[in-house]
């Protein structure tokens, strides 16, 4: 029961703030808005029993990619973007595609019944995602690597003024 | 009433589309960019949450969602290296008027 009503109160607190994030004219207060966002999907990682994967979510998400994304409104937009019409002319049909996928998703979502196998999650699951990214999952450990390093140049690459 | 696995898929399914919202109608490309983030945000919690309900065995699921989430950070520094890019050379960061290679 106190799990439920943690898990309202996440969603609430999501929900609410990704809503300003998609719908807010002024694009500094979106980006401040990923914020609240993304620490509720953090809470909603905890409740999973994924602690670790919520620490990452806090450090990356909500430090990193949120400053990145404030500094390139600060560079391109000259302030907060309040004087541009933000919104193109697909708002109509894009609300209602947007509403059938939600609809038909639920349909599914509540349709299904969906099988459990056997086993628990570890009491902590920090060691277990080392070990498992070290042994079964180590091709994808390198190729990540190798594509966060590609990733790395070609930004420094895309964004270095020519000359 | 306890808490399942529809509850989580309830909540990623009204993200994701949130999300979708803000790629299709938004004009600022970063706005796009910051719709990209929530509907990745959303697929991180349905892996998460089958990873707890359906195959609690193993944790494959999570090691996912982490991998996602590095790819998502490659994602964000590559795109706003373009939008840079672009505002530099087209003073532009508006979607539809970066058309210099419509005919």
């Amino acid at each position: 029961m106190g799990q439920l009503a943690a898990f309202i109160i996440l969603s609430v607190v999501t929900l609410v703030s990704a809503v300003v994030v998609v719908a807010s004219q002024n694009i500094v207060r979106s980006a401040l808005s990923l914020i609240p966002t993304l620490l509720g999907i953090a809470g909603v990682y905890i409740l999973l029993q994924a602690e670790y994967v919520a620490g990452i979510q806090v450090l990356i998400y909500a430090g990193a990619i949120t400053v990145l994304i404030l500094f390139v409104i600060m560079l391109t937009e000259h302030g907060t973007g309040a004087r541009f019409r933000q919104v193109n002319e697909q708002v109509l049909p894009g609300t209602i595609a947007v509403a059938v996928l939600a609809a038909l998703l639920m349909a599914v979502f509540f349709g299904t019944a969906w099988p459990r196998a056997a086993g628990t999650l570890p009491q902590y699951t920090a060691t277990s995602i080392g070990t498992t990214f070290l042994t079964s999952a180590i091709l994808v450990f390198i190729v990540t690597s190798f594509v966060l390093l590609v990733a790395l140049m070609g930004a420094i690459v895309i964004a270095r003024r020519e000359r | 009433m306890t808490l399942g696995l529809t509850h989580f898929l309830v909540l990623s399914t009204l993200l994701f589309c949130l999300g979708l919202f803000a790629m299709l109608t938004r004009r600022n490309a970063v706005a796009i960019l910051m719709g990209v983030e929530l509907m990745l945000n959303a697929a991180n919690i349905n892996l998460v949450a089958f990873n707890k309900y359906v195959a609690p065995g193993a944790l494959n699921g999570q090691v996912f969602a982490l991998v996602v989430i590095t790819l998502a950070a490659c994602e964000a520094g590559v795109g706003l290296a373009l939008v840079m890019s672009a505002y530099r050379n087209l003073e532009t960061v508006h979607v539809d008027e970066i058309n210099v290679m419509k005919w």
